[in-house]
C-alpha cells in the first residue's frame, strides 16, 4: 500500500528515540496475533473449569409459558441449569437504559434472546442439555415496522415503550427556503462488527465464597463491574474483572453478552466457568449497526450555498435500548456534515423493534447520517451544476462556526485541507484491469464475468465530521498510575485494549516525558480506576491524557528529588533524551542514575471539559470536539451485472498530531475496509424477525481482492484542547469512505445526459445496480 | 466415533461395506462446516458412527487420459488446486476456470471434485462445468460398480443417487475441440458462493453449444433451446456471432432458468445474470480471441 505522509519537522538536536512519540514502534502484540500464540479470551483455560452455554429464544415474540429444565438435569456430567429465577440480584442490565433481561422470564423480543444457561464437562453435554429444555412459547405479533412504533400503532413491546428516544433540532429560521431544493430518502442497513476473538469468558470464584474474578474480553472493565455486580447482588469489590485477550471490537463488546452467565454459573457451582460463543452465536449475542431511514431536504441558493436543512431520521433499535438513545444524539446532531448550516429542522426517533438489537458500532450514528449528507451534497452539486469538490469547499466549516445544535465548534477544523489534500493525491495510474489487463481486477473478480469493454469507471467523494467522546453531561474520565523506580516505568491503567494500540502509544508517551526505555504495562484490570471505554474514538484523548498526566506528575515528583539533592530549583529541571538536565547550569544525571533506589508513584484521574443535554429544540454543548476526513473513490463498475471493483480511496485525515503514524495508517486502512463493507456488501438479513446469515458465508466481508490501495496524508494540526495535541482516529475511515465508493458508482453510471444513478441505500447490491427501477424509491 | 483411513479403494469400499452409514470425509471444506454448524452429526445416537476419511486413496486422487486422448477421466479424490494446473487445466480448460473460483487457496487445496459432487449443492462450481461436458460420474460399492450421466446424478439439492456405502470413484469428461469458459456471479470479488453461474462449451465438430446454469435451479440445468439456436445461428464458418443472436442466446438461456428469491438475491438478479453471463460467454467464444 502506498502511503503518501506529509512531512513532520521534528527536533533534531539529540538523535530521536525510537519508542517516543512520533515514531512508530511496534505493537508489542503483533507478532503474537499474526504468529498465532496471542492468547485470546476464547483460549483462556483454568483447571477443572466447566463449560457453560446458552439457550436461546427461537422466536422475534413470543410469552413464555413454561420452562422445564428437569430433563437437562438428568443428562450426566450438567453441573447446573439456570433461569430467571436463580438470578440473585438486578433481572435487568444496559448501558444507559437497564432494560434488559439476564435471562428472559415472562416475554422473548428477539430471536436470539437467552431463556435459559447450563453447566456442563463438555460443550457437548451443553449442547444435549440444552436440547432437553423444555421452553413452551406461546408466540406474540412481532413489532417489526420502526414506523408502527412512532406511531403508536403497535402495543408496547416492553414496559418502557416502543419509542427509546425523539429528539428534535430547530435551528434559525424553521421557514427559510433557498432557491435550490434536493430531498431525498436513504436507507442504511444493518452492519455486524464481525470482529476477530470471539465473545468468550473465564469465571473464577474466590475460594473462601463471596465474589468472582471474571476474564473477558471487552471495551470497558468498569462498566461491565457495575452492571454484572448488580445483577449477581454483590458489592463491586467483590467482582474483579480482567481483560482477556480481545481480537476486535467496533462497539459490538460495549454492551453486556455472556458476562452475567458466566460469573452466575461459576458462583453457583464454586469453580470455574467458560463460555465461548460460534460465530453464529456471536451474531446474536452481540448489538449491531442500526439500520436506519432517512430523509433530508436541502435548500442551498442558486451558487449551492446551504440555506437550511430538513430531516426526518427513523433508527431501528431493536428489542433493547442498549445505547440507542446516544446513537441517535449522535445521528441528529450531524445532520449537517462539515457543513456551515444556518437553518434546520431535525426529527429523530430511536425505536423498539423485535429485531435484534442495536447500538454501537465504529461510527455510531454518524454513518447514517454522513450517507445522508454526503448524498445530498451531490445532488446538490448536480442542481447547482457544480462538481463534488466545490459544492464541499463552497460550504466547508471552519473552526469557530456553530453547529445546527448551537454549539461552535471549538475544535481544530481543517475540512477545506482535508479536501484539498485528498484531491491532490494522485488517481490511479493505471486504466481499468491495469496494464496488464488480469480479469481478477475487474469487478467480478475471481468469477471471471466482465470484459474489459463491459466496465466503466467512477469517482465519488465523502467528507465527514465526527465527534470524539462521550456526549450529553457524560462524565467518561480516565485514570492512570505511573510509577517510576530504578529507571523503570510502569503503567497500570484499565483502557481496553481491543486492537486499537493504546497499549503502543502508552509507553511512547512515557518514554518521552520521562526519558526512559523501559517501560512495562501491568495487566489491565479494575485493580485501578476507570478508564472509561473503548469506544468513540476517545481513548488516546482520554487515557492518554491521563497517562500524560500521570507521567508528569511522576517528573515532577523526580525533578522536586534532584533540585533537592543539587540545590537547585526543580523549574530549572528538563528531560533531554534520557537526562534530567538542568536548563540554567551543567548538571546532567541519567534518568536511570537519578531514580536509583528511589520509588515515585502517581494516579490521576483526567477529564474532558463538561458538556449537556440537549434542550427540546435541540440546543446545547452536548460534544467534547470533532474529528474530519475526507475520502476520495475511485470504483470500476459493470453496470449491466452491477458487480464493483474498488480501485483506490484517497483520504487525508485530520488527526490533530500522529502519535504513532503506523498505528494510524492502520486505524485509516482497517476503517476503510469497514467502510467499504457496508457500501458494498455487508448487511445482516432479517426475514420475519429471523436473522439469515449468521455465518461469514453469507455475511459477506470485504476480502484482499476488494480492497483497494489506501493513498493517505495525515493532516496535522496538533488540537490545543487535546493533551497530546493529537485527536481520536478509529471512527473517521469508516465514515465518510462510504458515500464516498456509492458516489462513484453513482458516477459510473451516469447516463448519456450525464445523469448519475440515485442509489439511496447501502450496501448497494447488484442487482440495485442491474436491474432499474430497484434501486430507488424516489428516483 | 471411529475414523478410518483407508489406503486403496478396495480398502475404502470394505470399510464402506462394513459401515454403510459411514460419512466419506474427502478435504472436510463441506462436511466439517456442516459439523461445526451442527447440521450433520456423527458419532451420536442416530448419526453415523463410523468416518471414512479417503483422501489418502491413491486411485481417488490421479487422473487417466484415455488411449484415444479423447475423454479424460478424473479421480474424485483431485483437488481444485490439481484442476488448476497443467496439462488438466489445457485438457478442461472451464474446469479450471470454475475451480479457480473456488474459495480460497486454502479451500482448492483440500476440496475435491467428488466432494462437490457428494454435496451437490446448486451453487457447486465444478457442476455447471460437468454438466455442460454430459460427464459420467463413476461409483462404486459393495455390490459392484456404476455409472450414471451426471444429470442423472444430481436428483434435488444437496441430494443425489448416491447409494448407502457407495462412492463416488472418478468422473469421465470428453475433451471437447472448441472454446469454453466459466462465469460466476456473486456479491464479492473472490471467496463467495455463486448467486448465479454459467458455463459455455463449444465443440467444433459437431458445431454444437452446450450451457449450463448454476445457482438458479434445485441443481445445474442446461438451457436445450438456446443451446439449440446457438448451433443454427453463429456463424461457424468466421467463428463469430452476430450481437442479436448472442441477445438472443442470454434471453433463451435465462429462460430455462428457474431461481427463487433468497437472503442472496432475487430470483429476477439471478434470471438477469444469467442472460448477461450467456450472450457475454457466447461472444467470448466467437469473438474468439478476447483473453480478458
Ligand atoms: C470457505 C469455503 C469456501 C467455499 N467456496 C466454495 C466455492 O466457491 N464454490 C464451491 O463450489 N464450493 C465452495 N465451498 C464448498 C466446498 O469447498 C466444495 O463443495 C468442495 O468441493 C467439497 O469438497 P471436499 O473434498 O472438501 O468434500 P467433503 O467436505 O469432504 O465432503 C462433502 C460431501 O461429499 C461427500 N463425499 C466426498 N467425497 C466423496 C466420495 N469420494 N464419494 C462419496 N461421497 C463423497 C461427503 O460425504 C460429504 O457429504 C467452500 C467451502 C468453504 C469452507
Amino acid at each position: 500500500m502506498s502511503i503518501v505522509e506529509t512531512p513532520r519537522v521534528t527536533r533534531t538536536e539529540a538523535p530521536v528515540r525510537d519508542g517516543v512519540i512520533g515514531r512508530s514502534p511496534l505493537r508489542p502484540d503483533g507478532i503474537a496475533k499474526v504468529d498465532g500464540s496471542f492468547q485470546f479470551s476464547s483460549d483462556l483455560h483454568a483447571e477443572g473449569a466447566a463449560w457453560g452455554a446458552t439457550l436461546r429464544s427461537p422466536h422475534p415474540h413470543a410469552r413464555i409459558v413454561s420452562i422445564d429444565v428437569s430433563k437437562a438435569w438428568k443428562i450426566d456430567g450438567v453441573d447446573a441449569v439456570i433461569t430467571a429465577a436463580d438470578v440473585p440480584g438486578k433481572a435487568t442490565y444496559g448501558l444507559i437504559a437497564h432494560d434488559q433481561p439476564v435471562f428472559a422470564s415472562d416475554v422473548v423480543r428477539y430471536v436470539g434472546e437467552p431463556v435459559a444457561a447450563v453447566a456442563a464437562d463438555h460443550p457437548e453435554t451443553c449442547r444435549r442439555a440444552l436440547e432437553a429444555i423444555d421452553v413452551v412459547y406461546d408466540e406474540l405479533e412481532p413489532l417489526l415496522d420502526p414506523e408502527a412504533a412512532i406511531a403508536g400503532t403497535h402495543p408496547p413491546i416492553h414496559p418502557d415503550g416502543n419509542v427509546v428516544r425523539h429528539q428534535r433540532i430547530v435551528r434559525g429560521d424553521p421557514d427559510a427556503t433557498g432557491e435550490v431544493v434536493v430531498e431525498g430518502t436513504y436507507e442504511i442497513g444493518m452492519q455486524d462488527q464481525a470482529f476477530l476473538g470471539l465473545e468468550a469468558a473465564l469465571a473464577i470464584p474466590d475460594s473462601g465464597g463471596g465474589g468472582v474474578e471474571l476474564h473477558i474480553a471487552t471495551q470497558w472493565l468498569h462498566e461491565d463491574r457495575g452492571q454484572i455486580a448488580a445483577c449477581l447482588g454483590l458489592p463491586e469489590d467483590q467482582v474483579r474483572l480482567v481483560l482477556g485477550g480481545v481480537g476486535g471490537a467496533f462497539g459490538a463488546r460495549e454492551d453486556i453478552s455472556l458476562q452475567v452467565h458466566t460469573c452466575l454459573l461459576a458462583l453457583r457451582l464454586g469453580k470455574p466457568v467458560r463460555m465461548a460463543y460460534d460465530r453464529a452465536e456471536s451474531f446474536l449475542g452481540h448489538v449491531h449497526r442500526h439500520p436506519a431511514t432517512i430523509w433530508m431536504r436541502h435548500h442551498a441558493t442558486a451558487d449551492g450555498e446551504i440555506v437550511k436543512i430538513e430531516a426526518r431520521f427513523v433508527l431501528d433499535g431493536g428489542a433493547y435500548a442498549s445505547t440507542s438513545s446516544a446513537v441517535l444524539l449522535n445521528a441528529v446532531t450531524h445532520t449537517q456534515g462539515p457543513y456551515r448550516c444556518p437553518n434546520a429542522v431535525v426529527d429523530g426517533w430511536a425505536v423498539r423493534t423485535n429485531h435484534l438489537p442495536c447500538g454501537a458500532m465504529r461510527g455510531f450514528g454518524v454513518v447514517q447520517a454522513c450517507f445522508a449528507h454526503e448524498s445530498q451534497m451531490d445532488r446538490l452539486a448536480e442542481a447547482c451544476g457544480r462538481d463534488p469538490v466545490e459544492i464541499r469547499l463552497r460550504n466547508v466549516m471552519r473552526t469557530g462556526d456553530p453547529l445546527i445544535t448551537g454549539q461552535v465548534v471549538e475544535s481544530v477544523a481543517p475540512v477545506e485541507r482535508c479536501i484539498r489534500e485528498t484531491a491532490a493525491l494522485p488517481l490511479p495510474d493505471e486504466p481499468i484491469g491495469g496494464r496488464d489487463a488480469d480479469p481478477m481486477r475487474l469487478p467480478g473478480g475471481a468469477g471471471r464475468t466482465a470484459d474489459v469493454g463491459h466496465v466503466r469507471r467512477g469517482i465519488g467523494w465523502g467528507v465527514s465530521i465526527k465527534n470524539l467522546m462521550y456526549s450529553e453531561g457524560f462524565d467518561d474520565y480516565s485514570t492512570a498510575r505511573c510509577r517510576l523506580a530504578d529507571g523503570r516505568v510502569t503503567l497500570k491503567f484499565a483502557t481496553a485494549e481491543v486492537g486499537q494500540g493504546f497499549v503502543t502509544i502508552a509507553g511512547q508517551i512515557a518514554r518521552t516525558i520521562l526519558g526512559v526505555d523501559d517501560v512495562d504495562l501491568a495487566r489491565i484490570d479494575t485493580g485501578v480506576g476507570s478508564a472509561g471505554s473503548t469506544s468513540a474514538s476517545r481513548q488516546t484523548w482520554m487515557s492518554g491524557g491521563a497517562v500524560d498526566a500521570a507521567c508528569r506528575q511522576v517528573r515532577e515528583r523526580l525533578f522536586e528529588h534532584v533540585a533537592d539533592l543539587h540545590g537547585l530549583d526543580p523549574l530549572q529541571l528538563e528531560i533531554d533524551g534520557t537526562d534530567v538536565v538542568d536548563t540554567l547550569g551543567d548538571l546532567r544525571v541519567p534518568v536511570a542514575a537519578a531514580t536509583a533506589g528511589q520509588v515515585f508513584d502517581e494516579t490521576v484521574e483526567y477529564r474532558h471539559r463538561p458538556t449537556v443535554d440537549l434542550d427540546e429544540n435541540g440546543q446545547g454543548d452536548c460534544h467534547v470536539a470533532f474529528a474530519f476526513v475526507a475520502h476520495r473513490a475511485v470504483v470500476d463498475v459493470d453496470p449491466e451485472l452491477g458487480l464493483v471493483k474498488v480501485v483506490q480511496i484517497a483520504t487525508a485525515q485530520d488527526v490533530g498530531r500522529a502519535l504513532n503514524p503506523l498505528s494510524v495508517i492502520g486505524q485509516i486502512e482497517g476503517g476503510i475496509a469497514q467502510g467499504l463493507g457496508l457500501a458494498v456488501m455487508e448487511e445482516i438479513v432479517q426475514v420475519d424477525g429471523r436473522i439469515r446469515n449468521a455465518n461469514f458465508t453469507d455475511y459477506l466481508l470485504p476480502t484482499m481482492l476488494d480492497m483497494p490501495p489506501v493513498v493517505a496524508t495525515l493532516v496535522e494540526e496538533p488540537d490545543p484542547q487535546a493533551p497530546l495535541g493529537a485527536k481520536g482516529v478509529g471512527e473517521p475511515p469508516c465514515i465518510s469512505s462510504t458515500p464516498a465508493i456509492v458516489a462513484a458508482i453513482r458516477d459510473a453510471l451516469r447516463d448519456d445526459a450525464g445523469r448519475a444513478r440515485p442509489l439511496v441505500r447501502v450496501p448497494v447490491r447488484p442487482q440495485d445496480i442491474a436491474l432499474s427501477g430497484t434501486a430507488s424509491p424516489d428516483g | 466415533m471411529a475414523v478410518v483411513v483407508p489406503m486403496s479403494l478396495r480398502e475404502a469400499v470394505d470399510a464402506l461395506a462394513a459401515n454403510p452409514g459411514a460419512l466419506v470425509l474427502a478435504g472436510g471444506t463441506d462436511a466439517m462446516v456442516e459439523i461445526n454448524d451442527g447440521h450433520r452429526r456423527v458419532g451420536h445416537a442416530g448419526s453415523p458412527e463410523v468416518v471414512v476419511a479417503v483422501d489418502r486413496v491413491a486411485e481417488l486422487r490421479s487422473w487417466t487420459l484415455d488411449p484415444g486422448g479423447s475423454r479424460l477421466t478424473i479421480g474424485a479424490g483431485v483437488t481444485y488446486t490439481e484442476l488448476m494446473e497443467e496439462p488438466l487445466a489445457s485438457f478442461v480448460p472451464a474446469l479450471a476456470e470454475a475451480s479457480r473460483t473456488v474459495g480460497s487457496p486454502q479451500i482448492r487445496n483440500a476440496g475435491t471434485l467428488g466432494g462437490n459432487l457428494g454435496t451437490c449443492s446448486p451453487a457447486g462450481d465444478g457442476l455447471p462445468v460437468l454438466s455442460a461436458l454430459d460427464a459420467e460420474v463413476h461409483l462404486a460399492g459393495a455390490t459392484g460398480t456404476r455409472t450414471v450421466s451426471v444429470h442423472d446424478f444430481m436428483v434435488g439439492v444437496k441430494q443425489t443417487v448416491l447409494a448407502p456405502g457407495e462412492i463416488i470413484t472418478a468422473v469421465t469428461v470428453p475433451l471437447l475441440d472448441g472454446w469454453q469458459g466459466y462465469s460466476k456471479v456473486g456479491v464479492r470479488n473472490a471467496m463467495v458462493i455463486a448467486t448465479a453461474s454459467a458455463c459455455l462449451a463449444v465443440d467444433q465438430p459437431t458445431r454444437s453449444v452446450r450451457i449450463a446454469l448454476g445457482s438458479v435451479a434445485p441443481t445445474i440445468v442446461r438451457a436445450p433451446e438456446a443451446e439449440s439456436f446457438a448451433a443454427g445461428h453463429v456463424d461457424w464458418g468466421a467463428g463469430h456471432v452476430d450481437p442479436a443472436t448472442a441477445g438472443e442466446f442470454g434471453r433463451l438461456a435465462a429462460a430455462a432458468a428457474r431461481p427463487i428469491d433468497d437472503h442472496r438475491s432475487s430470483a429476477a438478479y439471478r434470471r438477469h445474470a444469467i442472460d448477461v453471463m450467456a450472450r457475454r460467454l457466447l461472444e467470448r467464444a466467437f469473438r474468439g480471441a478476447d483473453p480478458t
